[in-house]
């Protein structure tokens, strides 16, 4: 069940240990700041979008490996996706770790499936979204910042 | 564990005239602390987190109860409840002989002159907040100070923001060292006649540090300002007597000290308390009500409006009647020698630093670790059966001082053991493993 390994698989620690998408984006038109107040995690995401498509993303901040790895997946999951695709994918992401996702959501999230494990882990399921809610912050309006309370 | 420290040092004084000290001390030496015995006491601690035994490390957030406090309670409600100070049957009157007994049980526990000194409350927190609205906001004019420190945790620090900020006063910060000890000369040269109240912690719940709190004291009151002193963390790990400390209000918490949650005690001296107006208006703190005028009641039922936790007074009772019979030297020693061997073996991680490294810590070893944030630590150890705190401890100023967002605390009660230190640092492993 809330076996350890189901959190922590091997693509997480992965994205943890090498992040893509880690630092600033010289083009960014859309900034937000995350806060996750529980751990003291802080993040950043830039975004430059245009015509309404995500061209490029990047992240950076520290954080525990649950909302680094996320971060770093997001940004390859987002990056190339039109903005309303990304505030889907949020959504449907949102819905995995809280409730739980049927197969079809499952394939649509693809990669993203890897943080099904952190709903058995209540106290971990703010680490895992505080990167997307700074992207749907960032998207939603210029510099601004959130906080997972 | 503190037998065999102190073995070593009367082998070490066997020679000649100092054989016979060694047997006039042994004498006097307090048996050493018989932990298997304790944890018998404390039937939670026999139990299976995901299939490997509990570890407990995590007594600061709050400690575990012993079968005598939830006895205490169970007793109450099977036997006696009723409410208390109104009615003229004989329930009412055994439920508030118990809840003034456990008022007079907790005055004799911190040595206070006077049991209506003894104002029970919810918490610490509501303990400071008290002072903070009676005493402090009654008083505090625009450029006033109150002197805390940098190290509170943040139900000392908050409320008397918050009075300065409803006042004009203002709050000075009396810095650490690195070591995370209070800077005295600061804290002196911060005490001026514009003082109004010193607030400090007397052990601080992130690093472990026991503050001079006589030094503090008596530097204050020769400037005459009152002190209030936060014992949350203090009072688990030792005795505390108000009456030798001389300070003004001293604020603990019932579940930090094996009592149960939604009870604690302020302790104001009477000659303060007296004068301050009551925070809460309603039944019990009253003496008469017309209406044109309402007359308060005296100390202490002056500052517990409503009914109290009966329950949790008598509970609390039950938890200071245990620690008495507890040899409280010997467990504080068996708790430093817990300390001491967590950090020994700790120093065998360099990937580990220590935060807070104050002599003489009072049960508390806080830690970062490069190749993990707290946050993995924490989930990790759990899934071993160790549970610790992971975050910043309500203690933000103090994270932001040491320059670290957050950290893995283990903190211990004297139920503790050195078996388990070793399952700690066992599991400390399997994270280095994970994430290193
Ligand atoms: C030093 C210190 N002060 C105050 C408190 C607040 O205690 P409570 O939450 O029981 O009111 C705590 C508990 O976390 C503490 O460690």
């Amino acid at each position: 069940m809330s076996d350890l390994r189901e959190l922590y698989q091997e693509v997480i620690l992965d994205h943890h240990k090498r992040p893509r998408n880690f630092g600033p984006l010289a083009a960014a038109n859309h900034n937000a700041d995350g806060h996750n107040p529980l751990c003291g995690d802080r993040l950043t995401v830039h975004v430059d979008v245009a015509d309404g498509v995500i061209r490029g993303v990047s992240f950076e901040g520290a954080g525990c490996a649950i909302s680094r790895a996320s971060a770093s997946l997001m940004t390859d999951a987002v990056k190339g996706k039109s903005v309303a695709e990304a505030e889907r994918l949020f959504e449907e992401f949102r819905q995995m770790v809280t409730s739980g996702v049927d197969q079809a959501v499952e394939e649509s999230l693809g990669k993203l499936t890897v943080f099904c494990g952190v709903r058995e882990f209540p106290s971990r399921v703010k680490c895992a979204s505080l990167s997307w809610h700074t992207l749907h912050a960032a998207l939603e309006s210029k510099d601004t910042a959130v906080s997972t309370e | 564990m503190n037998g065999h420290a102190a073995n070593g040092s009367a082998v070490e004084q066997v020679n000649g005239h100092a054989a016979e000290v060694a047997a006039v001390e042994q004498a006097f030496r307090p048996a050493p602390f018989n932990v298997a015995a304790v944890r018998r006491d404390f039937p939670i601690l026999q139990q299976q987190i995901y299939g490997k035994p509990l570890v407990y490390l995590d007594n600061a957030a709050t400690a575990q109860k012993p079968t005598s406090v939830i006895d205490a309670i169970s007793n109450y409600y099977l036997a006696d409840n009723a409410n208390i100070h109104r009615g003229v049957h004989l329930l009412s009157e055994r439920a508030t002989a118990a809840y003034e007994g456990a008022r007079e049980a907790v005055r004799r526990f911190l040595n206070a002159a006077e049991s209506r000194e003894i104002v029970f409350v919810r918490g610490t927190t509501e303990a400071v907040n008290l002072v903070a609205h009676s005493y402090a906001r009654p008083a505090l004019k625009p450029d006033d100070e109150i002197v805390v420190s940098v190290m509170e945790h943040h139900s000392n620090f908050v409320p008397w923001k918050m009075a300065c900020e409803a006042t004009g006063a203002r709050l000075r910060v009396v810095p650490i060292t690195d070591a995370g000890e209070l800077r005295m000369d600061e804290y002196e040269r911060l005490l001026c006649d514009r003082t109004r109240l010193v607030a400090l912690g007397h052990v601080s719940n992130a690093l472990g540090t026991v503050n001079p709190v006589a030094d503090i004291v008596r530097l204050a009151h020769a400037r005459g300002i009152p002190v209030l002193l936060d014992g949350a963390q203090a009072v688990p790990h030792m005795a505390v007597d108000v009456g030798a400390l001389d300070c003004d209000f001293y604020a603990f918490s019932g579940h930090k000290l094996f009592g149960p949650t939604g009870i604690g005690v302020l302790y104001g001296k009477a000659a303060l308390m007296d004068h301050m107006p009551p925070w809460q208006g309603g039944g019990d703190m009253i003496s008469s009500v017309t209406l044109e005028e309402v007359r308060y009641n005296t100390l202490p039922a002056k500052f517990e409006a409503g009914t109290p936790d009966i329950a949790g007074a008598i509970g609390l009772a039950a938890a200071i009647e245990y620690l008495n019979g507890l040899d409280r030297v010997a467990a504080a020693a068996h708790e430093a020698a817990l300390t001491r061997y967590l950090e020994e073996r700790l120093s065998g991680f360099p990937d580990v630093t220590l935060v807070g490294r104050a002599p003489g810590k009072a049960g508390i070893v806080s830690f970062v670790m490069s190749s993990a944030h707290p946050h993995d630590i924490g989930t990790v150890l759990d899934h071993e059966g160790v549970a610790i705190r992971t975050g910043h401890h309500c203690c933000q100023p103090l994270m932001h001082r040491l320059g670290v967002p957050a950290t893995a605390r283990v903190s211990f009660a004297f139920y503790n053991t050195r078996e388990e230190v070793d399952r700690f640092v066992d599991a400390l492993a399997r994270v280095r493993e994970m994430f290193g």
